[in-house]
């Protein structure tokens, strides 16, 4: 069943980036990014990190492409149809070198070991364990903020940091 | 005795003098003679500076700078008395030290040294003055001559702008002259060398705007330096030979070290041949000296007359040892002196300008000194070089007062005829009659005529010549008497050419002129007579023993024969030791067996006869100014007016491929290759930055692109 | 488990980024590529916090977040730069050129 779904998901994924990267004008480029978002967050939950799939629709579907549409609106590109795809021998040097990527990637997919088991319990069962305990937020909650609380909190520095350019630099500036 | 009882100068001449003989020689600040035309040198130096910038300013205002009629700007006239006065008074001082030197035997050199010049390793030079009865000779002509020529020169150069700057040379050239005849050691000696032949280029091309005369400058030096690379080499095998290069050390070791006849010596004697004939102008390096005439006349006078000139002489003389050690060696040298004798001989017998035919004269009596040293008559030789000095000086600043006098003449008409082509010049004796004296003194005695100085001199080295055709080489020996003889005779036909030509017959310059014409101020008929007198009196310091006795030498009235021969003996001392030791008693030898006293009064008489004879020739020959003068065409009178023809065979010879090598070295190893490499250098960076810059294509894709490619690398290399 | 289809799946999407990154001229579809590839990597990171433990969900907490400032400030620059160009076509951005 559960492979069943991760297909489907997964051939959503595979057309919508597609559909990114041959989509013709900007707006429907981002549309196919949602979809593949969407989908992305679908695996997800396959994969038992719930909060991430939330957080993904939330803050990556939600947020962020809502901001890049923004901007395309804001720009008035939405009317543009030029084909802006490079053709000819660029597209095939495109194509062999990330067919060489994925040539190169490809023996690194079977068989995975697993890791080191945390006393005696195996990660994947680790995992199940502190979701049953503590809920989906509480499985990346707690170590974000024990272990990982330092660049939990560089990262807020990040984003200040980054809300400030980005006004910084979008802003017009006074005549 | 009396006149050193005066306290005075019983100081200065040391205690010596009244003790006689047996006292050590005490030398009196001797150097302060080296040092003085030094100093002179430096005062008119910074007058010549500050000249030049005062002229500097007017031309470029747009002017020219000239002196003014009566009160001349102090920069010219500092060096009036600056010039001839540091020279006399190192005259003084030499005649101080010379007095002092003279009542006391001395044997050994006395070397004065002040400071360590070189010392690196096992090779160390001092800076020291060697104070020996040849270097006093020397040092009494140089100073004695220069300080008359100096005088002159005041008279002489007092119109030109450039005064001062010519008497910084001039006295330059006096320290660096007396540098090379005091040096204790050769490269004390050859800085001195050195020095002569700079300040010889700086005099000559004096007027430097002129580019033939810069080129004779050029000429000179060129040349010369050719002759130093000789002098160089011979220092190199000697100091390889002996690991010093004091006179004292090499030349009283030489006969232990080398070998008679041996190949070193003989080397080493030809090298230094090869130095002197570039200094004292010989076959093959004397095509400098005719040139020289460019620079101002006094300059001649001293530098290619009396002094510079003399120094390859004087070398000889003082490596005589080595030479006579070296038989091939002296056989060279006075085969080279006696055969650029006659050569110099034939072409002044057919040059027009009267400076030339002096040039060639000097070179022909130059040759002279050559034949005396080489056949062993150092003394001989030296004394001809003295005597030389003063006749020779005398005519050539007798020439300069005639040209002196027609350059002043020619100027009021404004006439640009040459004030030097003795065409132009005829019955002169009328005009300058102080002149016209002592240049005929001169002449008499140049050509070898009793009681004037030449004839002692002369008649001394055809003699010894022929004391050596009876020794070793008597082939070639009595070739070179036979030539000797035949030069002398020569001599004595140009130079009575040369008067005639210039003082007698009627007068060519044209009749405005000759109202300009009169004799020259008394700066320059005062020299004039001094030398005039030395000229006729010179000689008798030196008469020969054989002629001592009889009327020539007027019954024995003088106190001593032969006086500088033996005064100078302990210098040649080791050499006529040798010369003994091997030539046996051939040495001395009179070489008919007698019939000396003959021999010297037929030739006296030949050469006044041969003068009569060139009275009479040149007389009787039409002289047409110069500028209506046709140029000699005739077969033999044209290959010797055109000098046999020399230069151009040098030019061809030697100027031309080595200025093609330059070229070649210019063109195609300079600017071709070397120049090509380092462009090549400069295109292959620059060809490296084009195909980087090829990268920078500003597009992002192709960034991403390489980006990406570079992700392939890293994983392609993970992988495998 | 469906790690390893995931692990595939996460390559899959990541070459398709770079596909269009290396194709495309219009500034916000690449950037929009490149929001691809950080997507694919937070599916592998998540894949293998399955076999690895939590630590690779943190990652991809951390990814998201800073994707998330990264984004904001790409299109402020790219604002900035279209007021310039009047374009977004990056072949006209090449001041760069040498």
């Amino acid at each position: 069943m559960i492979n069943l779904l991760f297909y489907v998901f997964a051939a959503v994924a595979i057309g919508g980036a597609l559909g990114v990267v041959l989509g013709r004008n900007p707006v429907s480029s981002l549309m196919f990014m949602v979809v593949t978002l969407a989908a992305g967050a679908g695996v997800y939950v396959l994969l038992e990190a719930h909060f991430l799939a939330a957080v993904q629709v939330i803050v990556y579907a939600g947020a962020i492409m809502v901001l890049f549409l923004f901007v395309i609106m804001l720009l008035n590109l939405g009317h543009d149809y030029q084909a802006d795809l490079r053709g000819g021998l660029w597209a095939v040097l495109a194509f062999v070198v990330s067919g060489a990527i994925a040539g190169l990637l490809a023996p690194s997919f079977r068989g995975t070991e697993a890791g080191p088991d945390v006393a005696g319990i195996s990660a994947a069962a680790g995992i199940d364990q502190a979701l049953a305990d503590y809920g989906a937020v509480g499985v990346i909650a707690r170590p974000l903020f024990t272990d990982y609380v330092v660049p939990f909190e560089i990262t807020g520095i990040l984003l200040l940091v980054a809300i400030v350019g980005a006004i910084a630099l979008a802003k017009r500036t006074v005549r | 005795m009396g006149i050193f009882a005066s306290p005075l100068l019983q100081e200065a001449v040391g205690e010596a003098a009244v003790q006689g003989a047996g006292a050590p020689f005490e030398p009196f600040l001797p150097g302060l003679v080296v040092l003085l035309p030094l100093l002179g040198a430096l005062v008119n130096g910074v007058a010549a500076l500050v000249a030049a910038r005062r002229s500097a300013e007017v031309v470029r205002g747009g002017g020219e700078w000239t002196l003014p009629d009566h009160r001349r700007p102090l920069t010219h006239r500092i060096p009036t008395w600056v010039g001839p006065g540091v020279v006399g008074v190192a005259f003084a001082i030499v005649l101080v030290n010379f007095f002092r030197m003279l009542p006391v035997e001395l044997h050994e050199p006395v070397v004065v040294e002040y400071w360590t010049w070189m010392s690196t390793g096992t090779f160390e030079v001092a800076a020291a003055l060697q104070l020996d009865q040849l270097s006093m000779l020397m040092m009494l002509v140089v100073t004695g001559v220069s300080f008359l020529i100096h005088v002159f020169s005041v008279g002489y150069m007092a119109a030109d702008v450039g005064y001062p700057r010519y008497f910084a040379y001039l006295n330059l050239f006096v320290f660096f002259m007396l540098v090379l005849v005091t040096g204790a050691s050769f490269p004390v000696l050859f800085v001195g060398w050195e020095g002569v032949g700079l300040c010889s280029y700086l005099l000559i091309g004096f007027w430097f705007s002129d580019p033939e005369k810069a080129d004779a400058g050029k000429k000179a030096f060129i040349v010369n330096r050719i002759g130093d690379f000789g002098f160089l080499v011979a220092m190199f095998l000697l100091f390889n030979a002996f690991g010093t290069l004091n006179f004292t050390d090499v030349l009283g070791a030489a006969p232990e070290v080398l070998t008679y006849g041996g190949g070193l010596v003989t080397a080493v004697t030809l090298f230094m041949l090869l130095g002197a004939t570039g200094k004292s102008a010989q076959i093959p390096l004397y095509t400098w000296l005719p040139d020289a005439m460019a620079g101002p006349t006094p300059v001649s006078a001293l530098i290619h007359a009396a002094t510079m000139v003399t120094a390859g002489v004087y070398l000889v003389a003082r490596t005589s040892v080595l030479f006579a050690l070296s038989p091939i060696g002296s056989l060279a040298v006075a085969g080279i002196g006696v055969l650029t004798a006659l050569f110099a001989a034939t072409i002044a017998l057919t040059q027009y300008d009267i400076k030339k035919v002096l040039a060639y004269s000097t070179v022909s009596q130059l040759g002279y000194m050559f034949l005396g040293v080489g056949v062993g008559a150092y003394a001989a030789g030296v004394f001809h070089l003295m005597t030389h000095a003063f006749f020779k000086a005398l005519l050539f600043l007798g020439s300069g007062a005639v040209i002196h006098a027609m350059h002043e003449a020619l100027h009021h008409t404004h006439k640009d005829w040459d004030p030097q082509d003795m065409r132009n010049m005829g019955g002169l004796k009328r005009f300058l009659p102080v002149t016209w004296i002592t240049m005929w003194i001169a002449t008499l005695a140049i050509s070898g005529i009793w009681p004037f100085a030449g004839f002692f001199s002369k008649d001394e080295i055809i003699w010894s010549a022929g004391v050596a055709a009876r020794g070793p080489y008597a082939a070639f020996y009595s070739i070179f008497w036979v030539l000797s003889l035949a030069a002398a005779i020569l001599t004595a036909f140009y130079m009575t050419r040369l008067m005639v030509m210039t003082f007698h017959g009627g007068n060519r310059t044209g009749e405005e002129e000759a109202r300009h014409l009169h004799e020259v101020p008394l700066t320059m008929t005062v020299p004039l007579a001094a030398l005039a007198v030395l000229s006729a009196f010179g000689g008798w310091i030196n008469v020969p023993e054989r002629v001592h006795e009889s009327f020539l030498g007027l019954f024995g009235g003088l106190p001593m024969s032969e006086w500088l021969h033996h005064w100078l003996e302990p210098v040649t001392a080791a050499a006529d030791e040798i010369r003994i030791e091997h030539l046996g008693p051939v040495a001395e030898a009179a070489p008919f067996g007698g019939g000396e006293v003959l021999w010297a009064v037929a030739s006296t008489v030949a050469a006044l006869v041969v003068v009569l004879i060139a009275v009479a020739v040149v007389r009787r020959r039409a002289i047409v100014p110069a500028v209506e003068a046709p140029e000699p065409s005739a077969g033999i009178h044209r290959l010797l007016y055109r000098k046999w023809y020399v230069d151009e065979l040098y030019d061809a010879v030697i100027v031309r491929p080595v200025l093609g090598l330059s070229r070649f070295c210019w063109r195609v190893i300079d600017a071709g290759i070397i120049d090509g490499l380092v462009n090549a250098a400069g295109n292959l960076a620059r060809a490296v930055g084009w195909f980087g810059s090829l990268f920078q294509t500003g597009a992002l894709n192709t960034y991403a692109f390489v980006l990406t490619l570079g992700v392939l690398v890293i994983l392609g290399s993970l992988v495998f | 488990m469906i790690v390893n289809e995931a692990l595939t799946l996460s390559a899959i999407l990541f070459v398709l980024g770079t596909f269009g990154v290396i194709v495309r001229r219009n500034a916000i579809i690449m950037f929009l590529c490149v929001e691809i590839q950080l997507n694919a990597v937070n599916l592998a990171f998540v894949a293998f916090s399955r076999t690895m433990g939590i630590d690779g969900q943190i990652f991809v907490f951390f990814v998201m977040t800073v994707a998330a400032a990264e984004a904001a400030v790409g299109l402020a620059i790219i604002i900035s730069v279209f007021r310039h160009y009047e374009t977004v076509n990056v072949n006209h951005f090449n001041l760069l050129k040498w």
